[in-house]
Parts: C-alpha cells; structure tokens; sequence
C-alpha cells in the first residue's frame, strides 16, 4: 500500500513541475496564435511602423516599442546610481542603529503594489514635471522617473544583498593595506558581488519593461514618438492596458496580440541574460 | 594620498545623498498614501458597494468580496501547484538537468510582464465564452503564483538537514510519509512565511485582472460573472474626472498597501522569531 | 584476506563478500568483506576516516538507497534473507534494523510525538498503548525521569546529550532487532557520551548492537567484538579484549598503538 502511495505522491509531484513547462509553451503558442493575422498582415516591418491608426485599421509597434525601450532606460538610468548608492550607504556607511530600520523600510517599499506608485505618480508627480520642466505633466519623463522609483527598491535591496555576501576577511585585508572605504568598494566589494549585482540590474529592468500598472497612469497614451521627453507617450504594456478591451477589428486584436509577444520575448530575454550571470556566479563560486 | 581620501570622501557623501533622496521619494509615497487612504476610509467602505459619482451612499464592498474571492480561489489553484512542483525539485528531481531547467523557467515565468498573463488568460478563457469571468482573473493570479511558490518550496525544503530524512527512512517510513511528515513540518515557518509572501504579491496585482475578471459595479459572488477587484476599481475610479471616485480609489489603495505592509511585517516577525531560537 | 575470531554465539547478521560502489564510481569503497555480526553482542567498526566503516554501517540497513546509482555486491543475510535481494521490502527491512545517527535528529514535533512517530508509523493509533509504548521507550532511553512533565515540549528545546537519547528511544519503540548506531557521541560533551555508552551496553540484552566509533576507547569500552577497517577493507575482527591487547594483523597493531590514523 505505502507503495503504492508512494509512487502516486511522486507522479502528482512530478506532473505539478511539468505544469510550468506546459503554461511557458502555453503563452508562446497563444500568443503566437492570436497575433498571427497582425503578423501576416504587418510583418516585421510592424516594428518600425510609427503609424497606428485603428480607425483604418493600420497598426505600427513603433510608437509602443519607443515608448517602453526609453521609458526603461529613463528609469535605469536613475535608478541605477541611486541604488548603488543605497547599497552602499546600508553596507558600509550606516551605523548599526541605521542599517536595520533602513533595510526593513527598503524592503517594505518593495513590496508596495506597483499601482500605488502609478497613482501617486499622477496626482504628486506629474503637476511638478508640468510646472517645473514642460507638457502636460503626462508622457516619457514621468513615466520613466514613476518606473525609477519604482526599481529603486527592489535593485537596492538585492545590490545590498550581493554586497553583503563579500567576505569580511577580504574587506579586512585590504582595510589593512591603507585602503579608503571607496578603495574597498571599488576593488574588493565590487568585483566579488559583480554578478550579483549586474544580476539585480538586469532582473530590475525586466521588471521595468513589463511594468503596467505605474507607468499607464502618467504616460499619456499618445500613439506617436515623442518631440519632447515630457511630452505624451505610450508603451506596450500601456496600449495594452487601455486598449485591450476596446479592440473591435480583428487585426486591431491581433495586432495587440502581436505587442504582448514583442514584449514577451523581451522579457524573456532579460531574465535569460540575468540568469546568465547568475549561473556564472554559482559555477565561480564553486 | 589625499587625492584618495578626496574621493573617498565625495563618494560617500554621495551615497549618503542618493540614499536620502531615494527615502525622501520613497517615504513621501508612503505618506501620501496614508494621509489621502486614511482621509477616505469611512464605514461606508466596508458596507456600500461602488455607486455612479455623486451617490450618497458609495463604498467598496463589492470589490473588496470581490478581491477576496479572487485571491482566495487563485490560493486554492495556485498553492497547490506550487507546493507539489516545489516538492518534485527538491526531493525528487535535486540536481537534475530537468529539475533545474524547470527552476530556470520559473524564473522566466516569476518575470513575466503580468499584463501579457492577462492577456495569455483573455485568449483562453474569455474569448471562447465570449465574456469576462471570475474564473479567468483567479487563473490569471494562480498562473502568477505557482512559480512564487515553486521556488519558495524548493528552497526552504532544501533547508531541512539530509540527516532528519534520513533518520525518518531509518524508522522505516515511506517517501510520502517523510516528506509530508517530517520534511514539510521541518520547512513549516520558511514556507508559511513564502507563501504570505506569495499571496500579498498577487493580492496587488491589477494588470492580469484588467481584461479577464474585468469589473463589476454591483455585488457579486459569481465567478462565471465579471468581478470587481480593488485593483481595478481603483485604476478606474482615479482615472476619472470625479472627486468621490478619485477618493475611494485612495481608500482602495490605503486598504492594498496595509495589507501587502502587515503580511510583509507580519512574515518578517516570524522569520525573526525563528532565527533566535 | 582478512583475520577473522571465531564467533561462537549465534548469529544476527552475516556479511558475506560484500562490495559497494558510489553512485559514478568504479572503484569499490568496500572490498569483498565478509563479517559475521553476532546476536546480543555489540560489534564496534573501527578505523582512520575514509575506511568505509560508516559506509558498511548505512548498507546494513540500505540507507544508500535514498541516492541514486549506488551498487551493491555479494551476499548480507539477515533472518535467512539476503538483504541486499531487489525483491526487500525497504520499509520492513528499516522497522527491523534501526538507526542512530552521528548528530542527533529530533523531528521538529513534540517529544512525545517523536519517539511516537515509528509506532505511528506502523498504525498504532490507540491512545493508551502508545503512551505506554512510549514510556517505556523513553525509560529504557534513561530519558524519562528528564522529560516526562514535558512530554508535549518541542524536542528541539533538549540539550544535545537529551535530544541523542531521544532519538536512541525512538529507535528502541518499535523493537528493532538489531541498533545501528553511527558515532553517536561525536557530537556530543564527556557526561552525555558516558550515558549513550552505559545506554548501549544495557542495550544488548534486547538486541543485537553495531556501532561506528572512531575514538578507540569507546570501542573497547562497550563492544564485545571489534572489526578494523582500512581503506575500504575488512582487515581482523577480533573479540574485544583480545583485539585492543593482542592484535593479530601489523596493520590493526599500528592503528592502536596510534602509528597513524
């Protein structure tokens, strides 16, 4: 009898792993499907179209495509100093009655709800980039510095993490040969947490990609590149989100569809890159 | 010499700088959204559900029910997936080339934009019936989760000591047993507190909602039905042009954020307390 | 080939050109080794790390099993059974061949429920004998006076030397005919190490003991019979008293007069 439990417990076990396997090809499959037609019909010429006019039913990518990639690269070109800059302050600058309390509060915010910040982004955020820089508040510059914010936890709390892992012998060592602090980050703590860290870089921008929620708020949801950084934009996930439900062509569907896949691959590979250097990490640390 | 300890001094400052700017941003966030949520929150939160703009007696009631039935059903499909995928890896699958390409596509799955979740669950399970569902959105949440869990399982059941197994083997106890038995009760905290995790994650979750439970401005249990969320609701009503709406999107979102803060504080008190013993 | 004592009493188990190899491995960790085991006696297993005393221990009751491509070959009889037949039922096999470990290994459950578990574990549900069961396993630990008004605490909460004799009453409660015990008191400080000792000495009038030492004194205080192990071979299994005074290989002679190891 235990036997034959045993064997049942293991096929449930086994067959629940292989799910994953099943939902990954699963989304690419779907994906595929539906936005078949778009991709009969566009090609890969849909990526440098600008044009997107569901009215006559002529669908470019290139405006949401724009939107993302320079939405992200606003936000980690803030975020990343900025959190390096967090890390180092919880590694090795806070006292002792800091790092904890600061730490926690990091990691709170982590774990916000990423619509709260798009919410604060629009009624906090984007009336200072109007009166302060230019536009209508709405558009790329709100939206990538809303996505920065957003980040900026979450790669701070995994650089920490990484840094932390540095050996107190070796940060010693080099203490003892005269080094400043900066010298010991820049030459000890570095190199050793650098896969870590570049792992946290990459996963944040994945994350910054695929983000819905903060940034469909304050982007502005203009179908066309943008003169002006602060002027109104759109991204993937932000033309899915408002125009998702509103699809009433087929192509315009399909179309949408063809988006998700787009974003979907990239996403896809961020996170490959990431676990590249992840992987590089585990087999040098062996 | 002192050219070194120039930069030194700059970059510390520096990053003391960066680390006041970044808490500045980030505590401002947090204020705003106690000072507006607590503003909003009446009873008529909890006892009224969502009315068109202007109505005396508005609240949240629907999509809080809403809410919970979502995430509730999205546990029941999502934990146990979770738990069983996480189990093969680590007591049967180890250092298998499966097993770690299975980890390496949770990973994937972990990252995914949310929002092509949605979509991926829109083509499967709304489009073919033609309308929005319960059902879809708590698919679309449990999809978001099994992998959460996966990896949550798989690392705290590594945890528990090689010996203890093998001492309950010794006794002459079968696999399931020694798993279920002895392994799981091993990795009860780590997993418990994983899985809080896990739930306060999704329980924030809009996107994947957006086109599949959809919204419902009235009361409802139904699953087969279209479902209000707090999340939806909420990017509706601070989207719109009216007062009282843009308000109960701050009470929604005060509700969220405590939520996700007090299973977050929750879950760290209780790896806390673990540690000292 | 190795110098074997006559062993007079009947007995328990009885290795016979054994030969084990690790999972991916070609060579043998354990060469042909043939060692009778005798009833109610306690055997110790002696030698430098490395020797393979732990590694004959854990096939004995085939814990290498757990891990997979591990190999067996020859014969270890057991109530007539060649043990290492594919057709053994493991579970059975593990009821009747107990195991103590080299760190102890309280399941994170109360004390009671621990020693409980291998009772449970056979159905034994009814309320009344499992207490008495299980009384009678922690006496026979010499626990019982320590924790018997705390029955219900996690088992986590004993001292290390109380959380070994816990798991030594674990072991006893299902009656195992033989007690497999893997450097028990390596882990453990001078006062708990002397009660596990006196413990598996009053432990042989039930059942037939093995156990893995590598502290030579310990061996030659509780066993009655001693095997030498040397790289991966059996080298003499002596009695007790002759072996430690009288040696009858060079190679067992310089291990205790500490040549090396």
């Amino acid at each position: 009898m235990s036997t034959a439990l045993d064997k049942l417990f293991a096929l449930v076990a086994r067959l629940s792993s292989f799910i994953i396997l099943v939902i990954l090809i699963a989304v690419f499959a779907i994906l595929f499907k539906e936005a078949l037609p778009a991709i009969q019909a566009f090609g890969i010429k849909f990526i440098t179209n600008t044009r997107w006019a569901p009215n006559m039913d002529i669908f470019g990518g290139l405006p949401a495509i724009y939107g993302s990639v320079m939405s992200t690269l606003i936000a980690m070109l803030l975020a990343t100093p900025v959190a390096m800059g967090v890390a180092i302050f919880l590694t090795e600058i806070a006292p002792k009655f800091l790092k904890g309390p600061v730490g926690t509060a990091i990691e709170m915010l982590a774990a916000i709800p990423s619509i709260i910040y798009g919410m604060w982004g629009l009624f906090f955020f984007a009336p200072i980039i109007r009166d302060y820089v230019g536009g209508n508040g709405l558009g790329l510059l709100t939206a990538g510095i809303v996505l920065a914010i957003m980040v900026l936890p979450f790669m701070a709390a995994i650089t920490r993490d990484a840094m932390n892992t540095t050996p107190d012998v070796l940060k010693e060592s080099a203490y003892a040969l005269g080094a400043t602090k900066f010298d010991v980050i820049k030459d000890v703590v570095f190199p050793y947490a650098k896969a870590g860290i570049l792992g946290s870089i990459i996963l944040a921008l994945g994350r910054a990609v695929g983000e819905t929620m903060a940034v469909t708020f304050v982007m502005g949801n203009a179908h066309k590149i943008p003169k002006h950084i602060y002027d109104p934009a759109t991204s993937i996930p932000v033309t899915l989100a408002n125009e998702f439900t509103e699809a009433d062509s087929d192509l315009y569907y399909a179309s949408l569809f063809y988006l998700a896949l787009i974003l979907f691959v990239m996403s896809f590979v961020f996170i490959a890159a990431a676990k590249f250097y992840f992987f590089r990490k585990i087999r040098s640390a062996k | 010499m002192n050219k070194r300890k120039l930069i030194n001094a700059l970059i510390m400052t520096l990053s003391t700088l960066s680390a006041l700017v970044g808490l500045v941003f980030l505590f401002w966030i947090l204020w705003t959204l106690f000072s507006k949520g607590l503003h909003a929150m009446g009873l008529n939160i909890f006892i009224y559900d969502t009315a068109p703009p202007g109505a005396k007696e508005t609240g949240l009631r629907n999509a809080l029910v809403g809410h919970l039935i979502l995430v509730a059903v999205a546990c029941a499909i999502g934990i146990p997936f979770g738990i069983m995928a996480g189990t093969y890896l680590s007591e049967f699958g180890k250092n298998s080339r499966y097993a770690n390409f299975i980890r390496d596509l949770s990973d994937v799955m972990m990252s995914a934009p949310s929002i092509v979740i949605g979509a991926f669950v829109y083509a499967i399970m709304v489009a073919p019936v033609g309308h929005f569902s319960g059902w879809a959105g708590a698919v679309a949440l449990a999809i978001m989760m099994i992998p959460i869990v996966l990896r949550t399982t798989d690392d705290m059941l590594n945890l528990v000591p090689q010996t203890l197994r093998e001492a309950a083997y010794a006794l002459g106890a079968p696999k399931y047993k020694v798993t279920m038995q002895i392994v799981y009760r091993g990795a009860k905290v780590g997993m418990v507190t994983g899985i809080l995790l896990a739930i306060a994650r999704i329980a924030g979750e809009t996107a994947p909602l957006l086109f599949t439970s959809f919204n419902n401005n009235f009361f409802s249990t139904n699953l087969n039905d279209a479902m209000a969320s707090l999340t939806v609701t909420m990017f509706n009503f601070a989207t719109s042009p009216y007062d009282d709406w843009i308000n109960l999107g701050w009470a929604a979102a005060f509700i969220l954020g405590a939520f996700v803060l007090f299973v977050n504080i929750i879950g760290r008190m209780i790896i806390k307390k673990r540690g000292r013993r | 080939m190795a110098t074997i004592c006559e062993v007079t009493e009947p007995r328990e188990i009885d290795i016979q050109n054994f030969s084990f190899y690790y999972a991916g491995s070609e060579k043998p960790a354990l060469k042909n080794i043939s060692l009778p085991v005798a009833k109610n006696r306690v055997t110790a297993l002696i030698g430098p790390s490395g020797c393979g005393k732990s590694t004959l221990l854990r096939s004995l009751n085939r814990i290498h099993d757990l891990y997979p491509g591990n190999r067996y070959e020859g014969k270890i009889m057991f109530e007539g059974q060649n043990i290492l037949d594919k057709k053994i039922d493991l579970i059975a096999l593990r009821i009747k061949i107990g195991m103590i470990f080299q760190k102890p290994t309280p399941f994170p459950m109360s004390i009671f429920d621990n020693v409980a578990y291998g009772l449970r574990l056979q159905g034994i549900r009814n309320r009344s004998e499992l207490q008495d069961r299980v009384e009678e396993a922690l006496k026979g630990a010499a626990l019982w006076n320590e924790v018997k008004d705390r029955l219900k605490d996690d088992a986590n909460a004993l001292s290390g030397g109380q959380q070994q004799r816990l798991c030594i009453a674990r072991a006893v409660a299902v009656k195992p005919k033989v007690l497999l015990f893997d450097e028990p008191t390596s882990a453990l400080d001078p006062i708990s190490t002397q009660a596990v000792e006196e413990l598996v000495i009053e432990l042989k009038e039930q059942m037939t003991i093995v156990i893995v030492t590598h502290n030579m004194q310990q061996a030659a205080r509780v066993s009655d019979y001693t095997a030498f192990m040397y790289l991966g071979e059996l080298i003499e299994l002596g009695k007790t008293e002759e072996f430690f005074i009288n040696p009858k290989e060079k190679l067992s002679e310089d291990y205790i007069t500490g040549k090396f190891g």
